[in-house]
């Protein structure tokens, strides 16, 4: 075996299985370490094919490498090193056992060369994540991880079913760029079950509620690592089976629109966080289906980068929830004056979402964009800059405001520990140090050579005015914002209230026919009986007892009937 | 404490009432800044208004109002107190 044949993401899965058996330096030296391991070894995966197995007759690919698959492999490992750092001595260690074993599976989805691979793996994601929430600890996490988990084995089925049909069709299981292009033919079901199946974890429509519902319910630590792996797993394989999908441009851009206006209405600070997820990974999908060369490594790129960002953002969130136990912005406000490096982290964090030029949202969405003006699709790229303003004031200044300015919530809680604090900076210092220095990103990207320049007088100027604008927008418009104590119906009603309502009319409606039908077949047993008791009961004619008079004679008769019969 | 709010002085410099007066007027000047940038630089006009030096001004204002106002209407129907679903 060469070192070209470890997967990456098993050793992350190693790791999750060995923290429950070590305490102290240990401990906390196999959570940063074994994410770097893990990272060294995504850079020693050659392009092509390092592991294959036959599994009933299918030739099977569970370790593959290309650009892509580094590219989501590296950003991964980042992730599950800097969730580690952030989480060391705060999470349980079940909570901490789960993120590695779903930051693993999710590392083995990006070098997975067939679909059974991506599907075993997919499933394991599903089984890491459920584990994370439900280390909460708390009633409403079990029940939000129960709801979360039944939507992703649903997604998981419809994965399966596609497959199944794949195979039937082709007799093959391949999935890299180039076969699963020709494969997947848009006329087979099993092409839309696949689709279907990955777009549940994208948090797409219909079921985009599933994120704000359960994601928000887990720790303070949890939902940092929650955040970066199912979504961009499902952007991965967005990525290679389905670019240029016209319906993903519509899709996306829905997700865009709908994360922006939910995170509106929203109260809860990791509510609009966890909405701002599907807002991002939207203008993901969105890249997808437009399928340029730019449009594509605009949506690789900005994975990676929100990935980052996204994590700053729920650290920083996570980090006022730690210190305060409060998530409602209407509990929060005016908490910069104690917890500084917090609030500029979070801002950080905030502009970089918001595409601010110097950071890195600024290099990786606007390639996006540019993949839609080449393409001369007026409309997308229209409603992807209006997006983008969105995106500030949804995210970029309601999130910072509410929760570290607007009015003096009278708190004043320190800083989070050291451990937390030092995650931050490093994902503060990766916001920043891309969107100066974008090179290192450009040249890891799927498609090379990318040949895009962000910092243009042009680009700067458009994007400068955009989000300024959008931010005179929110002080001007802030008194029609005002917090309320209250959540925004969503999908999820369908299964919370009115499959609850119905699963209660329904046992009222059996209790009632259960109850009918004993009352009934009591009624007939009763009557059983009676008969029963009529004949054999104490005074019943066959059980009753006689006198020994009466004995005596019935004995003296058959007696009698005897001699007659014999004599006869 | 609500004597402590009443007197500026012994608020967070950030924000006593003068400092966001002067925070104001920053940011009007920035603003007005990115509009004149706007003339200085060549703005490639992929579509219809969008090569317009005021363009994206307009237009990151009016979308977001848009938004607000969109998001506003769409509360009266959609939001719900938040233990709504807690029975």
């Amino acid at each position: 075996m060469t070192i070209d044949q470890i997967s990456p993401g098993l050793i992350l899965i190693a790791s999750a299985f060995a923290l429950p058996f070590l305490r102290g330096w240990l401990r906390a030296a196999l959570i940063l370490l074994g994410p770097l391991l893990a990272l060294w070894l995504v850079w020693q995966i050659p392009d092509g094919a390092t592991l294959t197995a036959k599994f009933m007759g299918l030739d099977l690919v569970p370790l593959k490498g290309d650009r892509l698959s580094r590219l989501f492999g590296t950003i991964f490992c980042i992730m599950a090193f800097a969730g580690g750092l952030f989480a060391l001595r705060q999470a349980r260690t079940i909570e901490l056992s789960a993120a590695f074993f779903y930051a693993g599976s999710a590392v083995g989805v990006a070098f997975a060369g067939d679909l059974i691979t991506v599907f075993v793996f997919w499933e394991l994601m599903a089984l890491g994540s459920t584990v994370v929430i439900w280390s909460a600890d708390t009633e409403k996490a079990r029940r939000a991880g129960m709801r979360y988990v039944m939507i992703h084995l649903l997604g998981g089925v419809l994965l399966m079913a596609g497959i199944i049909d794949f195979v039937a069709s082709k007799n093959t299981v391949a999935f890299g760029i180039g076969p699963i292009q020709e494969v997947l033919t848009i006329n087979r079901p099993g092409t839309w079950l696949i689709l279907a199946g990955f777009l549940i974890n994208a948090g797409a429509p219909p079921l985009s509620a599933w994120l704000p519902d359960a994601y928000p319910e887990s720790s303070p630590t949890g939902m940092v690592f929650l955040s970066a792996f199912t979504t961009k797993t499902a952007v991965y394989v967005l990525w290679r089976g389905f670019q240029g999908f016209d319906v993903l441009i519509w899709i996306g851009l829905f997700m865009v629109f709908y994360g922006i206006i939910y995170a509106l209405l929203e109260n809860d600070m990791r509510r609009i966080l966890a909405y701002s997820i599907v807002n991002q990974v939207g203008f993901m999908v969105c890249g997808i289906g437009i399928g340029t060369d730019m449009a594509l490594n605009g949506a690789a790129a900005h994975a990676f980068t929100h990935i980052i960002y996204k994590a700053l953002l729920l650290m920083s969130a996570g980090s006022v929830l730690y210190m305060t136990g409060k998530r409602k912005c209407t509990d929060l406000g005016g908490l910069f004056q104690s917890m500084p490096l917090t609030c500029i982290c979070g801002i950080i964090g905030a502009l970089a979402i918001s595409s601010f030029p110097l950071t890195s949202g600024f290099i990786s969405k606007s390639m996006i964009s540019q993949g839609a003006a080449d393409q001369h699709l007026a409309l997308v790229w229209f409603l992807l800059a209006a997006a983008s303003a969105g995106v500030f004031l949804h995210a970029g200044i309601k999130f910072p405001w509410f929760v570290f300015f607007q009015k003096d919530s009278g708190m004043r809680p320190p800083d989070p520990p050291w451990n937390m604090r030092l995650a931050m900076i490093l994902f503060a210092a990766l916001c920043i140090g891309l969107g100066v220095w974008p090179q290192p990103l450009y040249e890891i990207l799927p498609l090379q050579p990318v040949g895009y320049k962000p910092y243009t007088g042009y680009h700067v100027v458009e994007m400068l005015q955009l989000l300024l604008f959008s931010g005179l927008a929110f002080f001007v418009l802030l008194p029609f914002m005002k917090r309320t104590l209250t959540i925004s119906l969503d999908v999820d009603w369908f299964w919370r209230r009115l499959g609850a309502r119905l699963a209660g009319e329904f046992t009222t409606l059996s209790n009632r026919a259960c109850g009918l039908t004993a009352d009934r077949l009591q009624a007939r047993l009763e009557k059983a009986l009676e008969t029963v008791f009529h004949f054999h009961g104490p005074k019943g004619i066959l059980a009753r007892t006689w006198d020994t008079g009466t004995t005596t004679l019935v004995i003296v008769g058959l007696l009698a009937a005897y001699l007659v019969i014999y004599f006869v | 404490m609500a004597g402590k709010k009443d007197d500026p002085t012994e608020l967070h410099w950030l924000v006593r009432p003068q400092t966001i007066r002067r925070l104001w007027f920053v940011f009007a000047g920035v603003l007005a800044l990115t509009v004149v940038a706007g003339l200085f630089v060549k703005l490639p006009g992929h579509f219809v208004w969008d090569g317009e030096f005021w363009f994206f001004a307009a237009y990151g204002f009016a979308t977001c109002a848009a938004m607000v106002f969109g998001a506003k209407a769409l509360g009266f129907i959609l939001k719900r107190p938040d233990d709504y679903y807690d029975d």
